[in-house]
C-alpha cells in the first residue's frame, strides 16, 4: 500500500528491539540489576571486566529469553555465545557477550491487531554496556570535554528480537512495537518501559516503487526512545529517501541518527566505517542446551499473552467485525489490563458497550491505578447507571471515586450526595421549574431545543445535581404531551 | 643451606612437621627470603616479593597449629605464583608495563585455595608479557635467569616459576599453560611441570591469554610435589563456566602405583624435530618404562605436527580480543589524548610491549571479515583433526611419551630475532593444549653441556592419575642430578 506521506513508494522497515530482563541479578555475575541505582554501585570484577574475570551464565535471563521466544512462536534450540568486538569506553571489555549465528530463538512471528503477521528472524541473549554521559561538547564522544561511565547497566540481560522486513508503515511500526510490549510484559520478562530504556528500538528502513519486490537501500535509525520519535522517524527518513530517489540519486547504506529536536536523521557511519565486530565464539562460556526442565519452567511462567486477551475481549463484547474506534477502545483497556474488568462486568450483565466505554473513557483517564478497581464495584457502577439511579456524570463522579478510594457505589454515591430523588419530589422540582419560567417553557414547547439545556440546568440546579437527565428529559416531552 | 633442610624435604616432610609442631612456619618463611634474598640479584625470578604477607600467613598457620587446628595439606609450605594470577591487595602485572601498578581487588580462586591450604605465598614470578612467550625475554621488566647456567633462559613462560623452584627458593609453584608455559620452563630448569586437563582448575583470577587453551598447573622438585601442589588447586569451581563438575581428584597416594602392564605410546614424528639430546632423552624414557613393565611401542601421529601452525592462529585470535580491555578507561596505565580514541591508542602503544603488539595484529587480521574462514575457521579445523588423531591414539595406549622441547636452555638472545624460530620452542607442548588433555614434563637426562632434559608423559583427559604415576617410575628412572634444586646459582661459564 503506497504510502500518504511519500505517493508512488512503499516504506519498508525492520525493527530491532533490545529489552532488557527483569531478573533480579546480572547476566554474568551476582550483581543487581536495578534501574537508578547510584552510579557504579551495582559492580563487581566480572561485570567491570576486570583481569582474571569469567563469566558465569544466569540461568533464570535463560528462562527469560526462553519465555520470549515462545510467545514469539519462535523455534527454541541449543545456541553459544559470541564475542563482538569493538572499543568503547562503555564496554569493560571491549567485547559484547552475544549471541550470533546460533542464537537461542529464531523463525517466529508476531501478529498485529490489525492482522498484519510480521515475521521475528531471531531473539536472541547479550549483555548491556555501560551508560555513558558526555559532559561539554553538545552531549556527543568526539567534541565531549571529558566522559562519565556508569557501569551499573554493564552486563545487565538483554534479549534483542529482530522482525523482518515486514512493517509498511510508521503506524505499523508502532502497533509492532506496542504488541511486543504487551508480549514482554506478559511473559514477566521484561517490564517494557521505554522511558527507562528497557525496551529500545532501531529501525531499518528502506523504500522501494509501490508494486516492486525487491528491496531497496536500508539505512538503520538509531536513538528512537519512544513510539512518537520511532513513528516521526520513519516517516521522516521515507521522506528523505524518497527525495533522494525522485532527485535521481542512490540511498547510501548508513547508520544514522535521530535528533528528536530538529525531527530529522543524521549520518553517523557509512557502509564503509561500519565495524567489523570480529565476532568469534566466546570460549569462557559453553554451549547453552536448554533442558526439558527449563523449558517447562520457561512455558509455565508466560501469562495471557494480548492477542488471547484481545480475541478474549472481543468475543466479549459480542462479534468480531468491530469498527476501528472499537478497536481503538479495545487496544487501550488491553493496554492497560482493563480487559477483567470489563469481561466480568458483562458477565454480570452489564451492557458491553457501556462497559467498554466507562473502562477505555473514564477508567483509563486514571491510569494504571484503574487496574486495582475491584471488578464488583465496576459491575455494581455500571448497573446503578444503566438503571437510572445515577445519572452519566454521577456515575463518573463515583468511577473516579472508587478507583482513588475504593468502597461501595452506592455507598460512594450516597457520599457524594448523589442519592435517588423519589419520583414524586423530582417531579414536583419539574412542575416548578416550568412554573418559574414560563416564557422559556412556551419556547420550548414551540420546538425551541435549545432552551431545553437551559430548563435542564434549573432542574440541576434544584437537585444539586442528583437528577438523572435522560429522566428529566423524558419528563419534559411528556409534560408537552 | 645445607641439603637437609626442611626446605629440601619436600612439600610432605614440611607439612608434616608443621602440623605436627615439629618445626615452625615461621622460621621456615625466614629460610625462604633469605634464599629469595641471596639469589635474586642474579636470577630475577620474581617480579614481587611478598616477604610481608608471608611472614604474616606463616604466623597464622604457627597459631592455627598452637590451638590444635589443621592449617591444610600445604601448611607452611612457601610458594611462588606467576604473576598472572590476581592476589588481592598485591600488585598483579602480567609483567606488562600496562598493568605495572595494577593491584587486583579478589583472589583468583586457585589463589584462595592455596591461602585456606596452608600455603605461604612468598611472591609473584616473572613472565613473558602475558604468557606470550618461550624465554622471559618478553617481560617488561627483565629476563630471569636460568639457575642452571645464567646465561641462559629459564624458558617460559612460566620461567620465573619454574626458576624459583630449580633455585630451591621455593620447592613448589604454579605457572600457567597456553601453549606448553609450563612444561616447557620446567624441561629447561630441571624440574617437573604439570599442565593438567583443560577445566581440572579454575581459571577465574587467571590473566587471561588464550582462554580456550590457559590452564594453571604446578611446578615440583619432584613428581609428588608438583601432584600435592596440584591436588591442593584442583577441582570444580562454580566461577568459571568450563570449569569441569567432577570432585578433585586423589592422586599422590597412588603416585607409587607403577606402570606394569601399560600400554605407552612414543610420538616419533617429533624425534626428527628436535635436538639429539631431547630425541634420545624420549627414548631412553620408553625403554625405562619397557624395563619397569609397560609395554612401549613408536607411533606416527602426523596430526602432532598441525598443532603449531594452528596455535599461532587460535590463541592470537583469543588474546586479540582478552587483550582489548587494556584501554586506559579503568585501570592499568592511562597515556592521555585529545580525546578518548586517541588515549586508547597511546596507552596501548606504550603499555604493550612488541611481541603482544605482534600477537594483536596476527589475531585481529585472523578474526576479520574475510579473512576469518582461511585462518580462524582453518585453525579450528586443524585442533579438531589434533583432537581426533589424539583420541584414536587413546584406543590403543594408555598414556603417550615425547620429548618436552626442541632443545635444553639456550642463550639469551638466541632466537629473540626471529619469532618463528622462539614459537618452535612449543612444538611438542602445544598439541595437549588444543586437545585439552593434560600432559607432564619430567626431568630425565643431561645433554652435554650439562643442561637438564625433560621428557613429556601425555595422558588423555582427566588421565592425570596415570600419566602421574608414569612421571614417578621415570623420575625414578633418572639420574639423580638431572633435577633441581641449583642451590645457588651456578656460574654462567659453566660448561
Amino acid at each position: 500500500m503506497p504510502d500518504r506521506a511519500t505517493p508512488g513508494y512503499e516504506t519498508v522497515v525492520g525493527l530491532e528491539v533490545h529489552c532488557e530482563l527483569s531478573t533480579r541479578t546480572k547476566l554474568f555475575c551476582g550483581c543487581a540489576n536495578e534501574f537508578g541505582a547510584e552510579p557504579n554501585t551495582n559492580i563487581c570484577p566480572v561485570c567491570l571486566g576486570l583481569p582474571g574475570s569469567l563469566p558465569v551464565l544466569n540461568e533464570k535471563a535463560v528462562e527469560f529469553a526462553m519465555r520470549i521466544g515462545e510467545a514469539l512462536h519462535c523455534e527454541i534450540l541449543p545456541s553459544i555465545f559470541h564475542r563482538k568486538n569493538y572499543f568503547y569506553p562503555d564496554m569493560p571489555k571491549d567485547y559484547q557477550v552475544s549471541q550470533y549465528d546460533e542464537p537461542i530463538n529464531v523463525g517466529g512471528h508476531l501478529e498485529l491487531p490489525d492482522g498484519t503477521v510480521v515475521g521475528i528472524v531471531r531473539a536472541h541473549m547479550e549483555e548491556d554496556t555501560g551508560k555513558t554521559t558526555h559532559v561539554g561538547g553538545g552531549g556527543r564522544i568526539h567534541e565531549a570535554e571529558q566522559s562519565l561511565v556508569d557501569y551499573n547497566r554493564a552486563g545487565v540481560p538483554l534479549v534483542e528480537i529482530v522482525s523482518a522486513p515486514d512493517i509498511r508503515s510508521a503506524e505499523q511500526a508502532r502497533a509492532y512495537v506496542s504488541e511486543l510490549r504487551g508480549i514482554l510484559v506478559a511473559t514477566r520478562a521484561s517490564d517494557g518501559r521505554m522511558e527507562e530504556g528497557s525496551l529500545r528500538v532501531d529501525a531499518n528502513i528502506s523504500v522501494r516503487p509501490a508494486g516492486s519486490s525487491d528491496y531497496g537501500t536500508r539505512c538503520e535509525v538509531k536513538n528512537l526512545n519512544s513510539l512518537r520519535s520511532l513513528g516521526r522517524a520513519i516517516d521522516y527518513e521515507a521522506r528523505r529517501q524518497v527525495e533522494l530517489l525522485e532527485s535521481g540519486e542512490a540511498v547510501r547504506q548508513e547508520t544514522r541518527h535521530w535528533d528528536e529536536s530538529a525531527s530529522v536523521t543524521h549520518m553517523l557511519r557509512s557502509k564503509e566505517e561500519a565495524y567489523d565486530y570480529r565476532y568469534f565464539p566466546e570460549p569462557d562460556l559453553v554451549p547453552l542446551v536448554p533442558e526439558n526442565e527449563l523449558r517447562r519452567r520457561a512455558s509455565a511462567g508466560i501469562g495471557v499473552l494480548p492477542a488471547e486477551r484481545r480475541s478474549h475481549l472481543v468475543s466479549v463484547l459480542g462479534g468480531r467485525d468491530h469498527a476501528a474506534p472499537v478497536m481503538d477502545q479495545v487496544q487501550t483497556v488491553l493496554e492497560l489490563s482493563l480487559d477483567g474488568l470489563v469481561a466480568s462486568a458483562v458477565h454480570a450483565g452489564a451492557d458491553p458497550k457501556h462497559a467498554l466505554n466507562r473502562a477505555a473513557n473514564e477508567l483509563a483517564a486514571q491510569g494504571e491505578k484503574a487496574a486495582t478497581l475491584a471488578p464488583e464495584s465496576f459491575a455494581a457502577l455500571l448497573s446503578l447507571e444503566a438503571s437510572g439511579a445515577l445519572s452519566a456524570t454521577q456515575a463518573k463522579a463515583v468511577l473516579a471515586e472508587l478507583v482513588s478510594s475504593g468502597g461501595e457505589p452506592s455507598v460512594v454515591a450516597r457520599k457524594l450526595g448523589f442519592e435517588q430523588l423519589a419520583d414524586d419530589e423530582l417531579s414536583s422540582v419539574i412542575d416548578a421549574v416550568i412554573a418559574g419560567h414560563p416564557e422559556e417553557w412556551e419556547r420550548y414547547a414551540d420546538g425551541d431545543k435549545k432552551v431545553a439545556g437551559f430548563l435542564m440546568g434549573e432542574v440541576m440546579k434544584a437537585t444539586r445535581g442528583r437528577a438523572n437527565g435522560k429522566v428529566v428529559a423524558q419528563a419534559f416531552t411528556a409534560r408537552l404531551g | 643451606m645445607s641439603a637437609s633442610s626442611l626446605l629440601d624435604r619436600g612439600v610432605a616432610a614440611i607439612a608434616s612437621a608443621i602440623r605436627t609442631g615439629e618445626a615452625r612456619a615461621a622460621d621456615l618463611v625466614e629460610e625462604a627470603l633469605a634464599r629469595v634474598d641471596a639469589g635474586e640479584r642474579e636470577l630475577h625470578c620474581f617480579q614481587t616479593v611478598t616477604a610481608d604477607e608471608a611472614r604474616r600467613a606463616a604466623e597464622a598457620v604457627d597459631a592455627a597449629v598452637g590451638r590444635g587446628e589443621d592449617p591444610g595439606p600445604l601448611a607452611g609450605v612457601p610458594i611462588a605464583l606467576k604473576d598472572n594470577m590476581c592476589t588481592r591487595g598485591t600488585v598483579t602485572t602480567c609483567s606488562s608495563k600496562i598493568l605495572e601498578n595494577w593491584i587486583p581487588p579478589y583472589d583468583g580462586t586457585v589463589v584462595a585455595r592455596l591461602r585456606s591450604a596452608g600455603a605461604l605465598i612468598v611472591g609473584k614470578t616473572n613472565l613473558d608479557e602475558f604468557a606470550m612467550g618461550s624465554s622471559t625475554e618478553n617481560s617488561a621488566f627483565g629476563p630471569t635467569r636460568n639457575p642452571w647456567d645464567t646465561s641462559r633462559v629459564p624458558g617460559g613462560s612460566s620461567g620465573g616459576s619454574s626458576a624459583a623452584v630449580a633455585a630451591g627458593y621455593v620447592p613448589v609453584s604454579f605457572g600457567s599453560d597456553t601453549g606448553g608455559s609450563i612444561r616447557q620452563p620446567a624441561s629447561l630448569c630441571g624440574v617437573v611441570g604439570i599442565k593438567p586437563t583443560y577445566g581440572r582448575v579454575s581459571r577465574y583470577g587467571l590473566i587471561a591469554f588464550a582462554s580456550s587453551l590457559d590452564q594453571i598447573g604446578s611446578f615440583g622438585v619432584t613428581v609428588a610435589d608438583a601432584t600435592t601442589a596440584f591436588e591442593a588447586i584442583a577441582g570444580h569451581d562454580p566461577h568459571d563456566s568450563t570449569s569441569i563438575n567432577l570432585p578433585a581428584p586423589s592422586l599422590a597416594a597412588t603416585l607409587g602405583e607403577g606402570v606394569d602392564g601399560l600400554r605407552v605410546g612414543l610420538i616419533e614424528d617429533f624425534l626428527d624435530q628436535v635436538a639429539p639430546a631431547c630425541a634420545a632423552a624420549s627414548s631412553a624414557a620408553a625403554e625405562a618404562l619397557e624395563s619397569s613393565g609397560a609395554k612401549c611401542e613408536s607411533v606416527s601421529i602426523p596430526e602432532m605436527l598441525l598443532g603449531l601452525p594452528a596455535y599461532y592462529i587460535i590463541a592470537p585470535a583469543e588474546a586479540s580480543s582478552n587483550l582489548a580491555r587494556y584501554d586506559g578507561v579503568r585501570y592499568g596505565l592511562r597515556v592521555d589524548g585529545p580525546d578518548a580514541e586517541a588515549m586508547n591508542g597511546r596507552t596501548r602503544a606504550a603499555g604493550f610491549g612488541p611481541e603482544v603488539r605482534r600477537r594483536i595484529m596476527i589475531g585481529t587480521y585472523a578474526l576479520s571479515a574475510g579473512y576469518y574462514d582461511a585462518y580462524y575457521g582453518q585453525a579450528q579445523k586443524a585442533r579438531t583433526l589434533t583432537i581426533r588423531a589424539f583420541d584414536s591414539a587413546y584406543e590403543r595406549f594408555d598414556v603417550l611419551l615425547a620429548p618436552t622441547t626442541p632443545s635444553p636452555a639456550f642463550k639469551f638472545g638466541e632466537k629473540t630475532k626471529n619469532p618463528i624460530d622462539m614459537y618452535l620452542s612449543d612444538l611438542c607442548t602445544i598439541p595437549s593444549n588444543l586437545s585439552g588433555h593434560p600432559a607432564v614434563s619430567v626431568p630425565f637426562a643431561l645433554d652435554e653441556n650439562g643442561l637438564p632434559v625433560g621428557v613429556q608423559v601425555l595422558a588423555p583427559a582427566l588421565g592425570e592419575s596415570v600419566m602421574l604415576r608414569v612421571a614417578a617410575v621415570l623420575e625414578a628412572a633418572a639420574p639423580g642430578d638431572c633435577r633441581g634444586p641449583v642451590l645457588g646459582p651456578r656460574s654462567s661459564t659453566h660448561a
